[in-house]
């Protein structure tokens, strides 16, 4: 592993004066010469096509340059696998709120006037929006996300379950969520006789230029991806979707610069959102409160466009030693979006169930929930067999029961009161799978002592930034004030996207490769001289070879302490603690945001958040942030993230594993059980609103 | 968005005549509501006139112990104000559990008791809506309807009104004045707002053309003793599910006088005058709280995806008068 150095020290955001003072562009801030605006609009049916567009009143409107349908859009090539970015390549409507017409004008408002004069008429066939654990049409995809396998076996489950001395068999369900960044979905598309230039909100400028540059037969060096600057993403902005193309198609069809910024409306139907998840989980343990199987079968949505798969029992395939484990993922194709990523896929909705139904068999078996979790820590990764690169599990649970306050606590629900207040406790584990994916940089060194360090990694409010500085900095043992980054560009050297907690540790260890090539350099062939026109190294990084050996995760334990209002069943959470096995902190500031933010966003989806679907009509019924319930300030009271020391040298060069999701695996789960310990109702349907709870 | 004309009016007249002669006009207050609508297709007036900068700026104490409250009054300024905070500490109270407070900088008085519902389908333009479209059909009542009305609903709209501050104002008697094309009238304000009957694309009884230009609080001594109490599925931004405005008067341990308005129940504030009737002269505790709120509430006429908000306001009631009879003592 590379020195200590600058990384672990709590930077301040080296980006933070430009956000505050405003000068930092993000994607629609971005001049563009003689640009016109579009706005969209969007089918008002989930299923059928378009009879006829009367777009004549908007045509003739003043201001109006152009006014694409599927009638005159230019043709595209979308793979089947991206099926839902073929925009207005036919008369065929899949889902409510696909784009059916576009406008683009001399202004938004103009764009956004016009676009409201387009008159649409359907086809309307019987739509099939409602997801149900007992459908007959559920299938099994072959992969489910990341590449997981579908199903697991091993034992038998069923006769473990029949035999065992206490069994818990429960459905826990999760709504619809979506992503909601702050930052709107923009771009902004310049066609020149280069090529087509955008600035876009994303999360990983490489994936959005392989899409436009397939989707419009361009050579990959003729599309430029320009994203310094991301107001938040959540996974929305990870892939391309439809925007990012209709924006390119309009500047082509107008020949002129082209900018796009979704409404919120728009975003709950155009980038993606979290599948609903129908979770059962069974555990059964022996009379020693040992776990002989456990099974978790999950019921989950896609659309009929493509295949988005959750792999939502994954983390329930390594998390507990059982001899007897199953785990399916099943899909239903419905006429809706096509789901997408959404903080930390899987892990969330899946370590919901899974430790809830931990803490439901604790009580079962008449044990304490941290002591029956460590009873069943597994030796070596039970799916794989791999040895743990390193599992702090154990220690987080007794490092967090210490500073929380857990031992002595009486484990009998709704026995503890504070006025007209329930009180309560409630734990959980946390993790998240610690991958990388290849990557490149480059370093280049100057004369004046400088180092520039150039690489397409995205910085989405994160952090970016300020930790490869950091990285770049200690590997290169410099201090950070003499490195120049450059992110968030597709002409810098390849990188994968800001997702799965990968980034900061597939990008530092690009960046520390090429570090260590250029030192090396300088040493053997310049005497550690920098020659007049500077040096530069490249850095790449292929697949963790050590992965095929190790299972490798992040873990966490979470505690929460919650009020319930006796007579309303209001919940508040006036403390969380959240301590965490991570390896090695990059930033101790923006490491401790990102946790703290991760268990904010777990808190929220506890007790606020959920799209609801209106089967009749198949829209999202609640669509904007004053109805969409993000946890507020006033919801958040005291929220502390700290990490155990973890000394893990497999993972990657700098020892820290990504600390992007895990925060939020395991928070839900946590306050659900301290709400049972408060209350003595268990809610297995999220959120936790106050109707499931108030006494009738 | 459809393009409009804007204009500030020179005074109360003006804007009266002015939009008395543009149907298809609207006042503009603070904004933070309307423009919305503007923006969501809901409302498409043709003329904006500007009456947030009309001298009615004021909150002022007469000579009758009542408090004239100007209707441009910012609802951040109205919530700050001494002689409001400790006469009438309820209707601060609702304000400061309204919106946030970039948004309370900018609403007024008079556009607060003017704002609309935020039942989802009337902001959607692209679903039936019997209040946005009269006789298209209301979408809530067969959908989505966990915040919507549990009083006074009819079968073409089952719609709540959105505001804290209107509830506080009902369960203080307020009384609302207004300047039209045929001259000033006062309403007070439980009659304000109607019920949606079979014409509820009429929220209230003003009538085109009609200005709020101030509304008062009358004095009531015992309202210094009173309360707002907002249920809501967070702890800040969020309508009220069922919100509670009670005032009470308790002398010698008997409920001597009381006012008890419910918000997020009924497409206008409802003042609980069955609640408040089976209280006056009863001894001043739970069971009798209790008997009176169901007194009330046996009127109500839920729906399934909100029949929880009747055991829900009952135990709100309770509370709230459980909380201020506690003060009393």
């Amino acid at each position: 592993m590379i020195a200590a150095g600058a990384i672990g020290a709590p930077l301040d955001r080296i980006d933070g004066p430009l956000k505050v003072t405003g000068r930092a562009t993000y994607a629609f801030e971005y001049p563009a010469e003689h640009a016109g605006y579009l706005h969209l609009v969007q089918s008002t049916i989930a299923k059928g096509r378009v009879a006829s567009i009367d777009a004549g009143s908007a045509r003739l409107l003043p201001g109006v340059i152009a006014v694409i349908t599927h009638e005159n859009a230019p043709r595209i090539e979308i793979s089947d696998e991206d099926a839902t970015l073929r925009v207005m390549q036919s008369d065929a409507v899949a889902y409510v709120g696909e784009i059916v017409a576009a406008v683009v004008a001399e202004s938004s408002e103009v764009a956004r006037h016009a676009a409201g004069l387009i008159a649409v008429t359907y086809e309307e066939h019987e739509h099939d929006v409602e997801l149900s654990a007992g459908r007959p049409d559920l299938y099994a995809p072959e992969k489910v996300n990341a590449g997981f396998a579908t199903d697991t076996r091993e034992g038998d489950v069923d006769a473990a379950f029949a035999a065992a001395t206490v069994r818990h068999d429960a459905t826990y369900t999760t709504p619809y969520y979506h992503n909601n960044p702050l930052e709107a979905h923009a771009t902004v598309a310049i066609w020149d006789d280069d090529g087509i230039t955008l600035y876009d909100a994303n999360q990983g400028p490489h994936g959005i230029l392989d899409d436009v540059a397939s989707a419009f037969g361009l050579p990959p060096e003729r599309v430029r991806i320009i994203s310094p600057y991301v107001g938040g993403g959540f996974g929305s902005k990870a892939f391309t979707h439809p925007p990012v193309i209709v924006t390119v198609m309009a500047a082509k069809v107008t020949g002129r610069p082209v900018k796009l910024s979704l409404t919120r409306h728009q975003m709950f139907s155009l980038v993606g959102y979290r599948t609903p998840t129908i979770q059962r989980i069974r555990l059964a343990a022996d009379a020693g409160g040992r776990l002989t199987a456990i099974a978790h079968e999950v019921v989950e949505q896609t659309s009929r466009l493509e295949e988005y798969a959750e792999q939502t029992a994954v983390a329930t395939r390594m998390m507990y030693a059982a001899p007897n484990r199953l785990t399916t993922h099943r899909l239903a194709k419905l006429d809706v979006p096509t789901p997408s990523i959404f903080r930390a896929p899987g892990e969330t909705p899946g370590m919901y169930a899974l430790e809830s139904a931990m803490d439901e068999t604790a009580i079962a078996c008449g044990l304490d929930p941290i002591e029956f979790r460590i009873r069943n820590e597994p030796e070596v990764d039970p799916d794989t067999k791999h040895p743990f690169s390193s599992r702090g599990l154990v220690q987080c649970l007794r490092e967090g029961a210490r500073r929380f306050g857990w031992e002595g606590r009486d484990p009998q629900p709704r026995a503890h009161r504070d006025g007209r207040w329930y009180t309560g406790t409630g734990v959980a584990a946390s993790t998240y799978p610690t991958r990388r994916r290849p990557s490149q940089a480059l370093i280049r060194a100057g004369r004046d002592g400088r180092y520039a360090v150039l690489i397409d990694a995205s910085d989405i409010g994160t952090g970016t930034w300020t930790a490869l500085t950091q990285i770049a900095a200690g590997a290169l043992d410099v201090p950070v004030e003499r490195v120049d980054l450059q992110i968030g560009d597709s002409s810098l050297p390849k990188a994968p996207n800001a997702g799965g907690s990968m980034g900061i540790v597939s990008w530092g260890s690009a960046i520390v490769d090429a570090a260590r090539k250029l030192r090396a350099r300088l040493r053997d062939d310049y005497g550690g001289v920098v020659p007049a026109d500077g040096l530069e190294a490249h850095g790449e990084t292929g697949k963790n070879p050590e992965a095929e050996r190790y299972s490798m995760h992040a873990f966490g334990a979470q505690f929460a302490e919650v009020r319930v209002d006796a007579d309303t069943g209001e919940v508040r959470v006036p403390r969380l603690l959240g301590v965490f096995a991570v390896g090695r902190i990059i930033n101790a500031k923006t490491g401790r945001s990102q946790l703290i933010g991760g268990m904010t966003m777990g808190l929220s989806m506890a007790l606020h958040e959920e799209t609801v679907l209106d089967p009749r009509f198949g829209h999202f019924v609640n669509h904007d942030l004053a109805e969409y319930h993000i946890a507020t300030n006033a919801d958040t009271k005291s929220i502390e993230a700290s990490w155990i020391e973890e000394d893990d040298p497999h993972v990657n060069p700098m020892g820290a594993k990504g600390i992007g999701e895990i925060g939020m695996t395991g928070t839900a789960a946590a306050i659900a059980n301290a709400v049972h310990h408060a209350t003595g109702m268990r809610v297995r349907d999220l959120p936790i609103t106050l109707e499931k709870l108030f006494p009738r | 968005m459809t393009p409009f004309r804007y204009e500030r009016a020179a005074d109360a007249g003006a804007a009266v005549a002015t939009l008395t002669a543009t149907p298809r006009g609207a006042f503009l207050g603070g904004g933070t509501n309307l423009v919305d609508l503007m923006k969501l297709g809901v409302a498409t007036p043709e003329l904006l006139v500007d009456v947030a900068r009309l001298p009615y700026d004021r909150i002022e104490v007469r000579g009758d112990g009542s408090v004239r409250i100007g209707a441009a009054v910012k609802n951040s300024l109205l919530a700050a104000d001494p002689t409001i905070r400790t006469r009438y500490p309820v209707l601060s109270q609702a304000l400061l559990s309204g919106a946030s407070g970039q948004l309370r900088n900018l609403a007024t008085t008079g556009g607060n008791l003017l704002q609309r519902t935020r039942c989802l389908y009337f902001q959607d333009v692209t679903k039936p809506c019997n209040k946005r479209q009269p006789g298209d059909g209301c979408s809530a009542r067969d959908g989505y309807h966990r915040n919507l009305a549990i009083f006074g609903a009819s079968e073409a709209c089952i719609a709540t009104h959105p505001s804290d501050m209107a509830v506080a104002l009902a369960a203080l008697d307020a009384v609302v004045q207004v300047q039209g094309p045929r001259g000033e009238r006062a309403i007070p304000l439980t009659e304000f707002h109607r019920l949606p009957g079979d014409e509820p694309q009429r929220d209230t009884v003003l009538e085109h053309g009609e200005l709020i230009t101030a509304v008062d609080l009358p004095a009531m001594a015992f309202a210094a003793r009173s309360r707002y109490r907002k249920v809501r599925d967070r702890a800040s931004y969020a309508f009220a599910l069922v919100s509670v405005a009670a005032a009470l008067d308790v002398q010698g341990g008997r409920v001597r006088d009381v006012r008890i308005a419910l918000g997020g129940v009924a497409h206008r504030p409802w003042r609980a005058r069955h609640a408040e009737d089976a209280l006056r002269g009863k001894p001043a505790g739970e069971s009798t709280f209790r008997a009176a709120i169901e007194a009330e509430l046996a009127h109500a006429r839920p729906l399934e995806g909100n029949a929880f908000k009747v055991p829900l306001a009952r135990n709100a009631v309770v509370r709230t008068l459980l909380e201020l009879a506690e003060d009393a003592r």
